[in-house]
């Protein structure tokens, strides 16, 4: 387990060290000047300014150069200060954003693994059945769901038509001077729809999934041990085999982490949310490249921490690997 | 290429059209080229033709899908709009079939170093979260369909790399292989002449889904308004007007959503056939 542990940690070195050049590359290799782009926003700055500019976020210097300085700097936790007219340093505006973004996302998964399963469960038992045909209806059609289109038609009908929700934001204005609870109320009333939107993007490929491998471990001769001498199918599938099928989930959740980084942008936007989407796509669309940057590493850093646990959780649940076969 | 002519046409295709589900989605995906193809002959109005005294009309006779805010016919504008899905698609999904299938190649047939740092990029490249990376690309470059397309194959021939590197693993031990190496065939024409052909049928599978997924990405990346630049009608950036219209003009976001959905819908429907029809594990 140590050995299997410290393998894993040491991967993680060249992963970081791809991340980051890959990051650097994306935005200084494509064509245009960072300072071009924020010039462009305001022509009225003049030659001096501009090379004032270029200076001030080293961009003079040779390309090798300015790469070890953005990593050094990076290993410092230093972000950089954003383009935009605050000019706060990147590192700030992040922490005030991660925390949305990954709150939302966590009660989306919890709502996504607390449907998912128990549909593939009762797809699996069910084979063939109409109802499994149902449900794989289902997953095809939740397959090819756009989420943004979702989270249109969920605005129409419940923000519109019906009138029960709030379409936006995430308090109500003037809802600081309410009572806590009615404050939490509120706020809940405006996730009901952003989390809605989150959690279904992969709830039907993640039915799909858990229904597979139920199917997978239900064809087992252990299985059919456990039902020979008798006992009853609930305690069956319930005890014997979910706990198996279970497993492979651990390392769907890991991947599943990107998919739920990059969606956010989108219902974030269309919700207007203030997390790490939102911020994402206001940086792009300003140009905004250290929060451009910053993003797309702490993305990506997360993602490979996720990795990192979800391989470390299967580690700890599967004894065949905690053991070291694996 | 991939298939023998008896593979094709004594397993393959009887396979493929006892599955209904992939016959539909075929048959669904066969629409869409024509209706691609023939968008200016089927269009009943010109996709840009504004008419100031028609803004926002509701669905009827004259107008199937209603008309947008500029008065133009949405209908007109969906069958276009068609052309560009198609486009994104194909392009996109060739770009990420070909960089996935050299890459999967060359790290399944020299393995050791070279298949390390190319397995490490693909790590690297699926540990960014694909949608931010896009846009982070798009973002410096002139909005153009072109850029697109490329940027959305190059952020996604990962996992054809994986597919293709475990194929040639396989057939790189085979028998036929070693008899190529003993009468002298470069390293070049063992991969491209003997090992290519016989990897690349998931890649089918692989690159049907694939068109699917490109299809929603520029969807979603028109939608917000970084991708297909207006007056282009495309799927997502009409369903940009309805969402700035939705309290108006439901039409404007329902029609564009269910042609995206019907076409993804096809193209895994008709890919999933495949794949079933490709399994020899697969008895039907």
């Amino acid at each position: 387990m140590t050995t299997y542990l410290l393998k894993r940690i040491l991967l993680l070195i060249p992963l970081m060290f791809g991340i980051t050049l890959i990051t650097f590359s994306v935005i200084h290799l494509a064509p245009g000047e960072p300072v071009e782009m924020q010039m462009a926003m305001n022509p009225k700055v003049g030659k001096e300014a501009r090379e004032r500019l270029t200076k001030f976020y080293g961009l003079d210097k040779p390309l090798h150069e300015q790469y070890l300085s953005w990593v050094g700097k990076l290993a410092r936790l230093d972000l950089g200060r954003s383009f935009s007219s605050d000019g706060r340093p990147v590192k700030d505006k992040i922490k005030e954003r991660l925390p949305v973004t990954i709150s939302l996302n966590i009660i989306a998964l919890i709502l996504e693994f607390g449907l998912a399963i128990p549909i593939g469960i009762l797809a699996a038992t069910r084979r063939d059945t109409w109802l499994d045909k149902g449900i794989t209806v289902f997953v095809f059609v939740g397959f090819a769901v756009p989420t943004f289109w979702l989270a249109l038609l969920l605005m129409y009908l419940f923000g519109v038509r019906l009138g029960w929700l709030p379409i936006s934001g995430l308090h109500t204005l003037g809802s600081d001077s309410w009572g806590t609870l009615h404050y939490l109320w509120d706020m809940a009333k405006h996730l009901v729809m952003p989390v809605m939107v989150a959690s279904f993007g992969s709830l039907a490929g993640l039915s799909r999934y858990m229904r597979s491998a139920m199917l997978n471990v239900i064809s087992q001769d252990y299985i059919t041990t456990a039902r020979a001498k008798g006992l009853p199918e609930r305690v069956v599938i319930y005890k014997h085999a979910l706990r198996n099928a279970l497993l492979p989930l651990i390392t769907l959740l890991g991947f599943s982490i990107p998919g739920l980084i990059g969606g956010s942008v989108i219902f974030e936007t269309i919700y207007a949310i203030p997390g790490m989407g939102q911020l994402f796509y206001q940086g792009v669309m300003s140009r905004d490249y250290p929060v451009v940057m910053g993003i797309l590493v702490i993305g990506a850093f997360l993602t490979l921490l996720g990795n990192l646990v979800a391989d470390l959780c299967y580690a700890l649940a599967d004894p065949r690997i905690r053991h070291g076969e694996g | 290429m991939a298939f023998r002519h008896s593979y094709l046409y004594s397993i393959f295709w009887p396979r493929l059209k006892r599955n209904r589900l992939a016959l539909f989605g075929g048959a669904v995906v066969l629409a869409l080229f024509l209706v691609s193809l023939a968008a200016p002959l089927i269009s009943p109005y010109d996709p840009n033709a504004i008419n100031a005294w028609k803004v926002l009309s509701p669905p009827s006779w004259q107008h199937w899908f209603g008309t947008d805010e500029l008065g133009r016919d949405v209908l007109s504008r969906v069958l276009f709009g068609a052309r560009i899905s198609l486009k994104v698609g194909f392009v996109a999904v060739g770009i990420a079939v070909t960089i996935g299938t050299v890459i999967g190649l060359l790290s399944g047939y020299y393995s050791g170093a070279v298949d390390a740092v190319l397995m490490r990029l693909v790590d690297i490249m699926l540990c960014f979260p694909a949608f931010f990376l896009i846009l982070a690309v798009i973002t410096f470059l002139e909005p153009s369909i072109w850029y697109i397309m490329i940027v959305i194959g190059l952020t996604g021939w990962m996992g054809v790399a994986r597919l293709v590197r475990a194929e040639t693993l396989s057939i790189r031990e085979m028998d036929y292989i070693m008899a190529a190496r003993c009468i002298g065939c470069s390293n070049a024409r063992i991969i491209f002449r003997h090992i290519l052909p016989n990897a690349v049928s998931p890649v089918l599978v692989s690159a049907t889904l694939g068109v699917a997924g490109a299809i929603l990405t520029e969807s979603a990346l028109s939608f917000l308004g970084i991708g297909v630049q207006p007056p282009t009608p495309s799927w997502g950036n009409i369903l940009t007007s309805g969402k700035d219209y939705i309290e108006f003009a439901w039409w404007l976001s329902l029609f564009p959503g269910l042609a995206i959905l019907v076409t993804v819908l096809a193209y895994n429907l008709l890919g999933e056939g495949i794949r079933d029809a490709l399994d020899p594990r697969v008895k039907r």
